[in-house]
This record gives structure tokens, C-alpha cells and sequence, in this order.
């Protein structure tokens, strides 16, 4: 769901050093769409299709542990293009008054505290100079709302469309594709055409947090202080996906083909594609219950030079224009990992672990034509997060995430080896007095806590701001308590 | 104090009586199905349709058709058992796994063979059947004979010969003279299988399972068991036959269709004037 997209915290100052080229390509970057904020947040979450519950007469539990996350029944569906395999899939078998279409939104009371904020030396006098404080903010408040419709144009050619909007009604498309399922009749070979979400084992999408703080993995968004990567790991990216999976899912791939646009509409300025692999096995543990684990590689590209024109200059700017599309100098990065789903009974484990690496290039957001400062290096971190959930009933789940960020090599020989860092600690629980198979209510209750070493919180809501002292940790709190509903 | 120690005696026997009746298992081959566990197993997959008294009274029964499964009747299709007798763990497990086709039965293979024997073990707790009875002896189902046009053929007669055609139709599409006003034992409208519809069959997919339907029958529903009138040869070639009205490249289906061409002109139609014969 989309949350604040108007307040979104501010991207991470670049370094002073930038030069020109630098900075036109950040412009550019930034003027379309394509590097804004340095990195992307999930403003968009949560998934649970009631529509399908409808449908087939299941309740919410058959296809999720608990809304909105998946259990390997509601992926084994979702696997199969929303069919279920008993010949009711297609949409002849449906009344002729049966949509596919689900709303979901969370009305909800939310408090967001921040420390080491540049803050009025004297509250509302700008000119008094600034200096070190916290800002709390708190309010009743609406999530972003989604209107989603997915479902079966026919057998084995299934769709997904879901317009999504902000708190203030501002609609994107957060995802639109057409995929072709069982092609050759064989549950190996599924395309799937337009955006969409990642194949992770772990979905941001579908998770049970949604404070400004918990509702992210951080790991999924991080890049280094002064990178200029677009690219967010849970974020819906635009291309062509291969998926592939045995009757059960207990194995899966998936190879995708992507624009390097991080899934912004429009032409991409890189004329390269990014690719993104996965592949889990999953086994039974006897009454421990199912286990999965996989590994995953994001590999791609983002241009650092682009082409100009004095005939596009901007009236009276004195600068010249990228011309879009035409982004060459292309350095590389990566992201790669392993994530599982682990379950001891009623307890769930959510391990994940990543490498990243982005190009000196990217991660100084120099021009691939101009030399970078001696001593620049690829700048590289590991990071991870353990999520727990326990499920006391199928109505009730206690929840916990404990993240972690870590950089192994700054890309600048000065720069603090801290800077960064991130720790995340969330709780909460879910409690869903109406899990109908026709509709859901949850009541959400989270605590989530981050600390991000010298640079701006990445989170969804709130004032961010780097702080006065770049030694500093900057912490962040939010506290949630709302009635996530779909129908 | 005779009498207070009496009572006390009394309620724990029953306390314990009533302990064991609930405490219903299963045994899945080497599975172990758990009644108590499957308790939460059924809340969370299985009650919207079943119902929480296992009833099949569910909310989302009204709008189903057919109707799901009542389990305190404790009266299954799909059995290896012969017919009016109870379902072995493995039938009821392989029918959870499998699902059924043109019905709101998913195949739940998606879950762990540990939960879906869990769920048969709490299944068994709706019916005092379960209690009372033991599963019957599966049938034997004796070696396949090869597919000739002489089993078909005499499939054939079979067919017309036990008016399975009345329900199932002529050419098997579940249009029979019958069809319209077939009930269940809940007297819901139940309609034929319509061989022409796929590959799969409500309790199975092979030449053995579809023997064993008829052999066994499916209880509750107007498909009776012919195991006392036909023997296990005559069931074969109906079976042969069966195979060759569905649109799938069987080798029951390669050979009818080599014979077929030559031989149209000396074919009956099945039906009510019909002796032998069905056209193609």
C-alpha cells in the first residue's frame, strides 16, 4: 500500500566531491524518476486477495498463515496462474456477477520519533541557527489503498492488475501483467509479461508489518551513503519473468529479464537489462513442518554518463539537459544471498542473509569518463534479518524481526567504516477477529526501532534528515495501531 | 461415602471413555495422524465448506454445488473398501490429496503428507462410525489384460448391456436419459462424469482406479458397485472401453480409432434400441 508518498523521507546527501558530470547525471537521474531517493521504499505492501477466497469458498487460513503472507498452498496457487486445479478455475464456471477485485486499506493511529535531528535553535525561528533534537510527530492517519484485481482470462492465462494509491488518492500501477501458465502443459515453463513482483521467498509485499519503520526490510532498499543505485530488491520491477515449480512448489526457479528503471514506467535511461535468478527447495520435516530455504543473485547495471544538448538547455539555467534514454558509461552491481522459511511447529523462522557490491562508479556517483579520487573502491556490506512469527491460533500472531546492516568497504578511503550501518528491531501482533472467506480484519499493533549510523532513517513516514553530527546514530521509532481490512 | 466414591468412580470412567472416543488417529503408511492436531488443520483449511460440526454445513455451503462432504454420515466415495463399508486412512488420504475434480475440492498435495494424515485422523472424529467399525478389506484388482478391440468391444456390450449409458449418456458425456434426475443420499442433484471432459476421474486417474470405481461404487451417490455381477474380466474391458471415450491418446483410444473406420457401418447405437453399438 502506498504510505506518505509525499513525505517520504529525503535521499542521503552526496558527497562534496561530485563533480559535474556527476552531479548532471544525478539531475537527470533525479529530474526523471531515476534514481529518486537513492534508495526506493516499499510504499506499496500488502497483499491478500478475498476475491479468491470468494471464488473458491476458502477461507483467508487455507492460502495464508495468517493474511497477508502466504503459506505454500496460497504459493502453490499462486504458482499455477490462481488456478487451483480442480477444472473451477476458469472464469465460465464463475457466476456471471463474480469480479475478481479486492480493496484493502488500514485507517490507523501512528506516532513516528526521531533523534539527532537538525532542529530551530529557537522553535520557529529558521534564522536562530540549528541544532541537535528529536522530533515526534503522531496523528490518526490512513494507509495507502489497493485495488486489486487478479484472477484467470482463460485457463492457464492468468492477470494481475492493481492500481494503488497514497493516503491522499494519487493512483499508480503497482503491478499489471499477463502470464502463461503450464506452457507445453508443464508446471516448469510460466511467463510472466509486464511488472511485478520479484520471485523472493521472502515477499515484502505480503509481510505483516506496516509501521514507517517495520514496514520495510531494510535490506531489501539499502545502498552506501552517496550511491547513486536505483534498485530495490522488494520493490515491482518491469520485464519478463520465466518461473518454474514442481506440482507442490516445493521447488521453484525463476529467471528474469528486467529495465533497469527500478519499475518506473517509461523508457529506461540505461539501455541494458538487469537479471534477477532464484531457486528454493523446500522438504518436509515432520511435524516441524515444511522447510524451505533458497538463494537468490540480483545482477545489473545503471549508466553514469548521458548524452546532452545546448539546444535543450533550460532557459536561463546556464546548464544543459540529459537527453533521455541515452544513459551509457554503465557500471555494474549486485545483490546476492540466501533466505529460507523455517517452521517448528507454530513457530516461523524467516532467515535471510545479503551481499551487496556496487561499482566505485555507482557508489561515488562518479561519470564513468572521469577518473575517481585515488583510493575509491567498490563499496560492498552484508546485512541480514531473522523475522519470527508465532501463530498462538490462526487468528492470532505475535510477530518479531530483528535486522541488520553492515558495511564491509566504503567506496571513499575517508569515510567512516560505520557509516550506514543499520540495526532494526520490530514486535507486534496480528489479530484477526474476521477471517471469513469472504472478507478480513485485522487489528495491527507494532513497535519498530531503527538505528542508522550517520545518515537519514530509511523508513516510510516522518521526518528524516541526516544528522549535525555524522558520527551519530540516528534513532527512529514508530508505534502503529490500525484495523487492516480487505474485502 | 460408597455412594460419592461410586459416583466419582463412575465419572472418570466416562470422563476416560469419552477421552478415548476423541482421541480418533490415523496411519498413512509410515504417518502417524493426529486428531488433536488436525483440530487446527481443519479450522484453518477445511471449515468453510465442512463446516466446524463437519456437517458440510459450512458458511460457504450454500453457495457450492455439489455440496461438500458430510462427515457424520461417514459414507465416502472414494474407497479401496467394497461398498457400504468404511474407507481405509490411505483412501482418505489419497482423496484429500487428489481433490476432485469439476468440484470446490482442491487437491491439498500443497500441504505436508504429516498434516494431510492429521486431517484424516480428525476427520474420523465427526462419525461414531469410526468407533464402532472397521475400515473394510480393500479389493483386489487383478493384473491388467492387454488393450484388444475384442476387450473393447466387448467393453462395449458391457456398457449397454448394465444401462450405463442411462446416466452417463451414449457417448459418455453424462447426458444419459437419467442424468436429470439423479440425487445423492442428501437428495442433491448429482450429475454423471462426462467422460469427455478430461483425464481425471473423480476418484483417480488410471485404468486401476476407474476399475475400482465401479467394483467398489461410489456410496452416497446413485454409481453402485458392481462386484457382485461382473466379473473382474468383464470389468477390464470396460475399463477398456471407457478409456476410449475420452479425448486422451490412450492406446485404448489408438486402437478403436484404427478399428473404427472399417467397421462404423456394423456398429449399434448404444442407447435404448441399441444391443452392442455407439457411434463415434
Amino acid at each position: 500500500m502506498l504510505r506518505g508518498l509525499s513525505i517520504l523521507r529525503r535521499p542521503r546527501k552526496l558527497p562534496a566531491l561530485a563533480s559535474v558530470p556527476v552531479f548532471v547525471a544525478v539531475a537527470f537521474a533525479m529530474l526523471f524518476g531515476e534514481l529518486q531517493p537513492a534508495y526506493s521504499l516499499p510504499i506499496y505492501k500488502v497483499r491478500a486477495i478475498p476475491a479468491f477466497a470468494r471464488k473458491y469458498g476458502l477461507p483467508c487460513s487455507a492460502c495464508h498463515t495468517a493474511w497477508p503472507e502466504l503459506n505454500n498452498f496460497g504459493q502453490v496457487f499462486r504458482d499455477n496462474g490462481y488456478q487451483l486445479g480442480n477444472d473451477h478455475d476458469s472464469p465460465i464456471f464463475q457466476n456471471p456477477s463474480y469480479f475478481p477485485i479486492t480493496f484493502r486499506i488500514t485507517p490507523n493511529w501512528h506516532r513516528e520519533s526521531t533523534n539527532h535531528q537538525p532542529v530551530d535553535a529557537i522553535a520557529g525561528n529558521p534564522s536562530s541557527g540549528l541544532v541537535d533534537g528529536r522530533v515526534v510527530q503522531q496523528g490518526f492517519d490512513l494507509s495507502g489503498l489497493d485495488i486489486w484485481a487478479a484472477g484467470t482470462i482463460t485457463k492457464n492465462i492468468s492477470f494481475s492488475v492493481l492500481p494503488s494509491a497514497n493516503s491522499s488518492g494519487a493512483f499508480h500501477f503497482e503491478n499489471a501483467y499477463i502470464r502463461f501458465d503450464n506452457l507445453l502443459n508443464n508446471s516448469w515453463l510460466n511467463v510472466k509479461f509486464g511488472k511485478f513482483e520479484l520471485d523472493n521467498l521472502i515477499s515484502e509485499k505480503r509481510f505483516l508489518f506496516l509501521s514507517a519503520n517495520g514496514g520495510l526490510y531494510q535490506n531489501y532498499h539499502f545502498v552506501p551513503v552517496g550511491d547513486s543505485t536505483n534498485f530495490g530488491l522488494g520493490d515491482n520491477q518491469l520485464g519478463v519473468e520465466l518461473e518454474g515449480h514442481s506440482d507442490n512448489s516445493y521447488r521453484r526457479y525463476s529467471v528474469a529479464v528486467l529495465s533497469s528503471n527500478e519499475g518506473n514506467v517509461g523508457l529506461p535511461a540505461n539501455r541494458g537489462y538487469d537479471t534477477y535468478l532464484t531457486f528454493s527447495q523446500a522438504f518436509e520435516a515432520g511435524r516441524l513442518g515444511l522447510e524451505r530455504m533458497g538463494v537468490y543473485a540480483y545482477v545489473g547495471e545503471r549508466p553514469t554518463i548521458f548524452q546532452t544538448s545546448a539546444a535543450l538547455a533550460a532557459a536561463g539555467s546556464g546548464t544543459t539537459t540529459p537527453i533521455a534514454g541515452t544513459g551509457t558509461g554503465n557500471k555494474p552491481f549486485y545483490r546476492t544471498g540466501f533466505s529460507g522459511d523455517l517452521f517448528l511447529g507454530k513457530l516461523e523462522f524467516l532467515p535471510f542473509f545479503m551481499h551487496g557490491q556496487d561499482s566505485a562508479f555507482l557508489a561515488t556517483s562518479t561519470a564513468a569518463n572521469v577518473p575517481l579520487p585515488v583510493g575509491t573502491k567498490s563499496a560492498s556490506w552484508n546485512g541480514g534479518f531473522v523475522e519470527t512469527h508465532y501463530y498462538v491460533t490462526q487468528q492470532f500472531v505475535l510477530l518479531h524481526r530483528y535486522e541488520i546492516i553492515r558495511m564491509s568497504q566504503q567506496a571513499l578511503p575517508g569515510t567512516p567504516a560505520k557509516l550506514g550501518n543499520i540495526d532494526g528491531y520490530s514486535v507486534g501482533y496480528r489479530w484477526y477477529p474476521i477471517m471469513f472467506s469472504r472478507a478480513g480484519l485485522a487489528w495491527h499493533n507494532e513497535y519498530s526501532l531503527t538505528r542508522t549510523q550517520g545518515a537519514v532513517p530509511l523508513s516510510l513516514d516522518g521526518v528524516g534528515l541526516p544528522p549535525l553530527v555524522p558520527t551519530n546514530g540516528v534513532w527512529s521509532s514508530s508505534i502503529l495501531a490500525g484495523f487492516d481490512f480487505a474485502f | 461415602m460408597k455412594t460419592t466414591i461410586s459416583l466419582a468412580a463412575t465419572f472418570l470412567v466416562l470422563l476416560a471413555l469419552a477421552a478415548t472416543g476423541f482421541a480418533q488417529e490415523s496411519e498413512v503408511g509410515n504417518l502417524h495422524g493426529s486428531a488433536a492436531t488436525g483440530k487446527v488443520l481443519y479450522r484453518r483449511y477445511c471449515v468453510g465448506c465442512h463446516g466446524p460440526e463437519g456437517d458440510g454445513n459450512g458458511e460457504n455451503a450454500q453457495w457450492i454445488d455439489p455440496k461438500p462432504r458430510d462427515f457424520t454420515a461417514a459414507v465416502f466415495k472414494c474407497r479401496s473398501t467394497p461398498t457400504g463399508t468404511l474407507p481405509t486412512d490411505q483412501d482418505l488420504f489419497d482423496s484429500v490429496t487428489r481433490g476432485f475434480v469439476t468440484t470446490n475440492m482442491p487437491p491439498w498435495r500443497p500441504i505436508t503428507n504429516q498434516n494431510r494424515a492429521d486431517l484424516i485422523a480428525y476427520v474420523k472424529t465427526f462419525s461414531a462410525r469410526w468407533e464402532k467399525e472397521k475400515p473394510g478389506t480393500p479389493i483386489t484388482i487383478p493384473p491388467e489384460p492387454a488393450v484388444t478391440i475384442a476387450s473393447i468391444l466387448h467393453g462395449r456390450e458391457i456398457f449397454q448391456k448394465n444401462d450405463c449409458w442411462k446416466c452417463h449418456g451414449p457417448q459418455g458425456h453424462g447426458d444419459g436419459p437419467s442424468a436429470a434426475t439423479l440425487t445423492d443420499s442428501k437428495d442433491n442433484p448429482i450429475r454423471p462424469y462426462n467422460f469427455a471432459a478430461g483425464s481425471r476421474f473423480k476418484c483417480g486417474v488410471s485404468n486401476q482406479d476407474l476399475y475400482r470405481i465401479f467394483m467398489t461404487g461410489l456410496d452416497g451417490t446413485p454409481m453402485p458397485s458392481y462386484a457382485d455381477t461382473m466379473q473382474p474380466t468383464d470389468a477390464w474391458d470396460l475399463v477398456h472401453f471407457l478409456r476410449t471415450l475420452q479425448p486422451l491418446h490412450t492406446q485404448e483410444a489408438a486402437t478403436w480409432k484404427e478399428w473404427l473406420p472399417a467397421h462404423r457401418q456394423e456398429m449399434k447405437p448404444i442407447g435404448p434400441e441399441g444391443g452392442s453399438g455407439a457411434s463415434q
